[in-house]
């Protein structure tokens, strides 16, 4: 009677895990409702959460709807859809290539796009042009990475060779700035450590779209990106296509990435600490979708708190804070690699 | 291990009877780069039904022959087929539910309990718009029951003992139905006594119709278990048959580089390879340093 044992055993796993694909969930919305309505209620003028409520359903009075709806809305909406966008970009990138350390901001990705949209700026392009600069740039961070990582792609070797990247991209970034005659200071911010504070209904729109594209497809992939997580080998073995699986994941990580850098900024680390927070709350998995958010929630109360908490005349963009946050998880993640490498 | 199938599930869905599919390689030449092939020109035609194990020195190229017939290494030329088709004309879904494979240093996710990693062997017989349906559970409980691992579905694979761990890792090739498996050293790192265990399991597969071949080092073990053994040395193919045709003391002294005496088992009549002394000089192939990947272990694999 064993197998019976099994089936028993099977279901329970199964009743286990939806519990806390479950909870997980109604967590990270709850925080995240929680956040939104603080987001929109707190700021040079507070409005109590009721009359955010009232806004949001169309019967405030005109100042409080003026800035809830055409302020601090779409700040807030494009905080959210950045934060997912990144979120998935990391978490994508770091199941196929089985290397928590590999997130599009870590490797290059994003700074690449920067560099690449700053240069754009600087020969006069705008709008659309940017974007599809920022595309280009991603795409020659990640091939040039992981053609010079080869075969190696678990190890560190992605990260040193990705450090390597976003400091030549930081390079080209820090030239292509100096070249740009950006108007103001605030927009060389915007390019070095990204910022939501500028909102464009039509960008945030077509992230957006980005964003549920690539979720439906993890959605349906989900069996092929469960089975890379077993390695190369054992994928090919239960039938799937690691190869064709890991250029699919990368492509869309990359295109994500590089729209958000296009409309927000690099904002650091979101796309790297989104997953693995995703993946400790969810037990394991790819976890693509708790890492989107994961990455909303992020990029929502890092922009909270820079607007709100820290002290100053001059409101810092959100990157500060996600870069202060994620660095030490960043160093906390190479000291625990190169101890499994020393082991090993 | 008798283990009790749910009624309808089969693991091995062939009839009695029923032609087993012949995988076959023909002037097979594969390795890790393009100028340093690690099996030259190979002919090999598995028996169908039976189990056969592929033994040979370090860097013989027996894994990488395993590889090659597997479909995880692409043929440099030549070509592996399977019912007189290439395999690699065939889609890897159906391919999938035919051979099943256990790689050498099979890697489990993070967090996952053996359970859910049987699981994962039903992906070929899951179409991508309707995921998994109650066969897929009776199909994995009946894998996890034939390698006598069902009162572990629940643990955790980082929970399990290295025989444990190999046991869940052949369920999980089990539940792919396959009617061949393909196993790279699945005894290696096991002391005796696990050893014995994961190739009882194998015969049992057998005995239910699956042709299985299998990569082992202990030539005494493979010599007890083997329907056919296969000797490779400088990747190519020295001796095939059975134990008792193969295992002669020239033939153990030119594939191993040993002296070695042959005995037979009192009970089973079958060869006991009783090692002497080295060749000297050494004329086995070990100063061979082809990199094997298959080999490295993968060093950093945690996610967080």
């Amino acid at each position: 009677m064993s197998a019976a044992v099994a089936l028993g055993a099977l279901d329970r796993t199964r009743r286990e895990r939806r519990m806390r694909a479950a909870s997980t969930t109604g967590i990270l919305t709850a925080v995240g409702i929680a956040l939104a309505i603080t987001a929109l209620a707190v700021g040079s003028v507070a409005i109590a959460p009721a009359d955010v409520i009232a806004a949001l359903a169309g019967t405030a009075d005109g100042g409080a709807q003026f800035i809830v709806r055409e302020l601090r809305l779409p700040r807030l909406t494009l905080a959210l859809v950045v934060g997912a966008a990144l979120g998935m970009a990391g978490a994508l990138l770091q199941s196929v290539v089985r290397n928590p350390l590999a997130s599009p901001d870590i490797v290059g990705v994003t700074g690449g796009a920067s560099a690449a949209a700053v240069l754009a700026i600087g020969a006069g392009a705008t709008g659309l042009a940017v974007s599809g600069s920022a595309l280009v740039g991603a795409a020659v961070a990640i091939v040039l990475v992981l053609a010079a990582s080869g075969r190696q792609l678990g190890g560190t070797r992605i990260v040193v060779v990705g450090i390597a990247v976003a400091f030549l991209a930081q390079g080209v970034l820090g030239y292509a700035l100096t070249r740009a005659r950006l108007e103001q200071a605030d927009s060389a911010y915007f390019w070095l450590v990204g910022s939501v504070g500028s909102p464009s209904t039509p960008e945030t729109l077509v992230l957006g779209m980005l964003v549920a594209v690539v979720a439906i497809g993890t959605v349906l992939g989900r069996g092929a990106l469960a089975a890379q997580l077993l390695g190369d080998e054992t994928a090919t073995a239960v039938g799937s296509r690691p190869r064709r699986t890991r250029i699919l994941a990368v492509t869309a990580s990359t295109v994500l990435a590089a729209a958000s850098v296009a409309v927000a900024g690099p904002l650091a680390f979101v796309a790297f600490v989104a997953g693995p927070i995703a993946r400790r709350l969810r037990g394991g998995g790819p976890a693509v979708l708790t890492a989107a958010l994961v990455g909303a929630v992020l990029v929502l109360a890092s922009d909270l708190v820079a607007q709100n908490l820290i002290p100053g005349s001059l409101q810092p963009p959100a990157g500060l804070v996600t870069g202060a946050v994620g660095a030490p998880l960043l160093v906390w993640l190479l000291i625990r690699a190169a101890r499994q490498e020393g082991r090993a | 291990m008798t283990a009790t199938a749910p009624a309808p599930v089969t693991l091995s869905p062939d009839a009695p009877g029923a032609a087993a599919p012949a995988l076959r390689a023909e002037n097979l030449t594969l390795g890790y780069t393009k100028d340093r092939p690690v099996v030259h020109g190979v002919d090999v035609a598995v028996r169908p039904g039976a189990l056969t194990v592929l033994v040979g020195a370090n860097a013989s190229g027996k894994s990488t022959l395993l590889r090659g017939l597997a479909r995880l290494l692409p043929a440099h030329e030549g070509h592996v087929t399977l019912d007189g088709d290439p395999i690699e004309r065939i889609p890897a879904r159906q391919l999938a539910r035919t051979i099943g494979v256990l790689p050498q240093n099979p890697i489990a996710p993070e967090g996952i309990t053996a359970g859910e990693l049987v699981a994962r062997g039903r992906y070929p017989h899951q179409p991508v718009f309707r995921g998994r349906s109650s066969d897929d559970d009776a199909v994995v409980a009946a894998s996890l029951a034939a390698t006598d691992a069902a009162s572990l579905a629940e643990r955790r694979m980082d929970e399990l003992s290295g025989g444990q761990r190999q046991r869940v890792w052949i369920a999980m090739a089990l539940a792919q139905q396959p009617r061949i498996l393909l196993l790279d050293e699945p005894t290696s790192a096991l002391d005796v006594a696990h050893q014995v265990e994961v190739l009882d399991v194998l015969r049992a597969e057998v005995d239910r119709g699956t042709t299985v071949v299998v990569v082992l080092h202990d030539l005494t073990l493979a010599a007890r278990y083997a329907d056919e053994l296969v000797v490779l040395c400088d990747g190519r193919i020295v001796a095939q048959g059975t134990a008792g045709e193969v295992l002669t003391e020239a033939t153990v002294r030119d594939a191993f580089g040993i002296d070695a005496r042959i005995l037979t088992d009192p009970d089973t009549g079958r060869p006991v390879v009783l090692p002497r002394a080295l060749v000297s000089p050494v004329a086995s192939p070990v100063a061979s340093t082809v990199p094997n990947p298959a080999k490295t272990p993968v060093v950093f694999q945690a996610t967080v």
